[in-house]
């Protein structure tokens, strides 16, 4: 429950720190409405759609609502997917509004001891640090080869978590041993003609759970003609800070990839990861007060691509002879490379260049699948309806593989099979899919 | 607020998960897509069927709670602001499409199917529901009916009053009536369905209703129309339905607004031009082509310096799409956004379009024009900032003027967006004071208690008339 003295300053920080012409902007119209994905899971709850959300956020900037648990539910809910901004007609940059609000919420709330000690260890020590995040996902690799995984699943140890943890506990990917990653190169020479200089955005959960998948886009990097490097002392990108309301945190962050990637001169900075390409590419705005910093976060941000776009720029598709073993491929839009880094051609065109897959487009591909960052695990209930209306879309494409572009959907989609108890179908990184194509 | 027995009666009637009565739901619900209105009802509910309906009718006439029914809050003219408070009314139960009838050529709905979701399902069948208002993907067909929507198709094919064959409607006392039928031919009394349509929800609520259908066209085309010169443009538009063709649209925007259109839907829109024309004709091969032609012919005698028609439906589409942001595309330029449908006879939209520049010219306030020039419906938008006092002031001053000179030319205060709150100071220069007190005088047989959307329609003062100098 909010506390009095919470709401009163929560209060004073939407009237200090909202954007007012960014309020004033919806003109409510509604055209963001059939595009939100929680609007249509919920029945049509306008408290659940962007137009509600916002309206909300006005009456509490304006004094017409408290804010209270309800107020913060209504944003919690959100997938934060920014479906409803491509599609605003007015231009309302919704996610910069919710970030904001959902800041100052997280900023004026005491949270319990346990949610606190969470925070800590997930904001503070696990994703800013890699080394620690190297260290646990080592530990998941133990879990997963010692045996241990097997036993816990006999003794049915899995059956003490909620249904949806014990789900994802099956998705979990096969983890690389950490010495793969350590003794990993910061360099990478072209293979053949040298096409492009670029720096690779390595992220934390792909470059630990997700690492096979970062050697095979280095691998495509170099087959494409680029030279990579890999600056040592990158960050995560901040996107889990920036969406949870822990916003200096994030601009810590930002500041250190700035830096990190300042120190080469390169063409491109490639991601992976729809998710973090996203948050990197809007630094510009996370950093925009911030004299000292807003400049160079503009030359970074003009420098960042998604690995599908770099490969279809370079005509990639038409270099190599790309085939696979006859089947039929759909693909799942990244929400955040849909609709901030505005990727969605690009990747369609990679696998329809592929010999022998049949594209078929999914209905509502560009429609959030709920993964949406922690939102499975936080909002499991409303994250498994979206998944589960999914599903349901995928199966009428009769594919045997779903092609995602961030390891957030990528895991949804293991989740979504593995709860269809779909034997046949399999969810592959467009990456992975595309490396083995060219082989 | 509502009284804790009564709570417990709604609840009764439509369940716990229906009725809402928090902070948070109830101001969701305190708003449409007008600008500057704003009031918080007391409670939100959501009836699963007519039988409910009914019930919470009585339940509100016998203790005088407004209702205000509410599609998806899309219309512009604060037709759904619960301005005196009461419940909102939900239709997110009843939103089923009950039967296309492929015999009779008519289709049966519950008010709160989207409108989009009705007409793609009548295509799959080769049929045809016209009425599409730029909001038709979010709005329902209650809230048509209720507002009497046009679109951009209206010209050929009329509006939603053109289609609504008969009705299911909740009066206030309960009683559930029932209009027309299946039927192309009927005059069995007064002409109840009609009553209805556009009637605002302020004499009852619309349950269910059948639509005329008719064929779908075999074929279309698009073509696209560039002006330097504004009234060349209007003039274009007079010729064209003077040469005795009728358009399937015949679309009309401005420089700024095709700026702001071209800036969101980035599809290549001309904007170094003063005025577009965007055209359409559906019909035969045969007779899309001649008509076609003899409108490319008009405009270019009124100088066009360009006229080219799509090349693909997706062209078209792209066209239509970016067409129907124009209103929220606009509010890119301003906080606040205030936008009319003053409409002329189709004779006379050179006239308007030309009073409309000298007007905004006069009070000082930037107003954009586009619309449905081929049905002298015309959308002039006025870019402003609520914030600022005396800006508003003199926008107000400026629509004023746009409403008496419409009048003048022999046109209306609203062509298609109704009159709710927003215009009701309006209504009588249109009807006159016995026009008013006839409405009047149905609402109060219908509503004696006045609960159905009260402070619409009907204002407590009217506007003094303001004196247009020739």
């Amino acid at each position: 429950m909010m506390t009095e003295s919470e709401k009163q300053n929560i209060q004073r920080d939407f009237k200090e720190r909202m954007d007012e012409d960014e309020l004033l902007n919806c003109m409510r119209c509604g055209f963001c409405l059939p595009s939100c994905p929680t609007y249509i899971v919920s029945g049509y709850k306008e408290s659940q759609s962007p137009r509600g959300r916002i309206a909300l956020m006005k009456a509490v900037y304006d004094g017409v609502l408290q804010p209270d648990d309800e107020f913060e539910k209504s944003l919690n809910l959100c997938l934060g997917c920014r479906a409803c901004e491509p599609v605003c007609p007015s231009g309302v940059n919704y996610g910069h509004l919710l970030e904001e609000a959902r800041d100052i919420i997280n900023q004026n709330k005491k949270h319990s001891l346990p949610v606190r000690a969470v925070r800590n260890v997930v904001f503070k020590q696990l994703f800013p640090k890699k080394n620690n995040l190297i260290n646990i996902t080592s530990l998941v690799g133990f879990y997963q080869k010692s045996g241990l995984q097997k036993a816990a699943r006999k003794i049915g140890f899995m059956k003490l978590f909620p249904d949806h943890l014990r789900e994802m506990e099956k998705i979990l990917p096969d983890v690389l041993e950490r010495k793969t990653l350590k003794q990993r190169s910061e360099y990478f020479p072209p293979k053949g003609e040298k096409k492009a200089t670029v720096a690779f955005f390595s992220g934390c959960l792909m470059d630990t759970l997700f690492l096979e998948t970062n050697h095979a886009t280095i691998q495509l990097l170099q087959k494409a003609g680029c030279e990579i490097v890999i600056p040592k002392t990158q960050a995560c990108c901040g996107a889990l800070h920036g969406h949870s309301g822990e916003k200096e945190l994030a601009k810590e962050l930002a500041k250190q990839n700035i830096e990190a990637f300042g120190k080469n001169e390169v063409d491109y900075i490639i991601t992976n990861a729809g998710g973090c390409g996203a948050f990197l590419i809007e630094y510009d705005h996370l950093l925009k007060d911030d004299p000292q910093w807003s400049e160079r976060a503009e030359k970074f941000v003009a420098k960042i691509k998604d690995i599908t776009s770099i490969l279809y720029e370079l005509d990639f598709h038409k270099q190599f002879r790309l085939s696979l073993p006859e089947q039929v491929v759909t693909y799942q839009d990244s929400c955040h490379l849909r609709n901030v880094m505005k990727t969605s051609k690009a990747p369609r065109e990679l696998l329809r260049s592929i010999k022998g897959v049949t594209f078929t487009e999914m209905e509502n591909a560009d429609s959030c699948c709920g993964s949406a960052g922690i939102y499975n695990i936080v909002e499991p209930k409303t994250s498994m309806e979206i998944l589960d209306q999914k599903m349901e879309k995928m199966k009428k494409t009769s594919a045997t593989t779903i092609v995602t572009a961030n390891p957030g959907c990528f895991m949804q989609m293991k989740l979504g099979i593995e709860r269809e108890g779909l034997k046949d179908v399999k969810a592959v990184h467009i990456v992975d899919l595309l490396l083995e194509a060219a082989k | 607020m509502i009284a804790p027995d009564i709570k417990r009666e709604f609840i009764n009637i439509v369940g716990e998960e229906n009725f809402e009565d928090s902070e948070v739901e109830r101001l969701v619900y305190s708003y449409d897509a007008t600008p500057n209105f704003q009031s918080i009802p007391d409670a939100v509910v959501s009836p699963r069927n007519t039988e409910e309906v009914s019930k919470i009718l009585q339940l509100c006439n016998e203790n005088k709670i407004p209702i205000v029914p509410r599609g998806s809050g899309t219309n512009l003219c604060a037709g759904t602001c619960p301005v005196e408070g009461g419940i909102v009314l939900l239709f997110k139960h009843m939103n089923k499409i009950l039967e296309i009838d492929e015999e009779n050529l008519t289709v049966t709905c519950q008010p709160g199917v989207i409108t989009l979701d009705l007409i793609h399902a009548v295509e799959q069948k080769g049929l045809f529901y016209p009425p599409d208002p730029s909001s038709m993907k979010i709005s329902t067909i209650g809230g048509n009916i209720n507002e009497n929507s046009g679109g951009l198709r209206g010209l050929k094919y009329g509006v939603t009053r053109d289609y609504v064959l008969g009705l299911e409607a909740v009066l206030p006392n309960g009683e559930i009536v029932r209009t027309g039928g299946k039927l192309a031919k009927d005059v069995a009394g007064y002409d109840l369905t009609r009553l209805f349509i556009g009637s605002e929800g302020t004499l009852g609520v619309i349950t269910e209703a059948t639509l005329k259908l008719i064929p779908l066209p075999e074929s279309k085309k698009t073509m696209l129309a560039l002006f330097q010169d504004l009234e060349a443009a209007a003039r274009s538009v007079s010729k064209i339905i003077a040469n005795k063709v009728i358009p399937a649209t015949l679309e009309f925007l401005d420089q700024p607004t095709l700026k702001v259109v071209e800036d969101y839907s980035q599809i290549g829109l001309p904007t170094d031009v003063q005025a577009v024309l965007l055209i359409e004709q559906d019909g035969t091969p045969e007779n899309v082509s001649k008509d076609m032609k003899v409108m490319e012919e008009i405009c270019r005698s009124e100088n066009a310096v360009s006229v080219q028609i799509a090349q693909s439906e997706e062209e078209a589409e792209a066209l239509r799409t970016a067409r129907r942001t124009a209103l929220s595309a606009l509010a890119r330029l301003a906080p606040t956004t205030i936008l009319e449908d003053a409409t002329v006879p189709r004779s006379e939209i050179a006239k308007m379009v030309k009073a409309i520049n000298e007007i905004a010219a006069k009070h000082n306030v930037k107003i954009c024009t586009f619309g449905h020039a081929g049905d002298g419906n015309l959308h002039p938008t006025c870019t402003t900032d609520i914030r600022k006092k005396d800006e508003m002031e003199r926008v107000e001053k400026a629509f004023a003027e746009i409403f008496a000179k419409a009048i003048e030319l022999g046109g209306t205060i609203t062509g298609e967006h109704g009159v709710g709150a927003m215009k009701a100071p309006y209504l009588e220069w249109k009807l006159g004071k016995s026009g008013i007190d006839v409405m009047k005088s149905i609402k109060a047989a219908l509503d004696p208690n006045n609960i159905m959307n009260p402070g619409k329609l009907f204002a407590k003062d009217t506007r003094k008339r303001v004196v247009i100098s020739k």
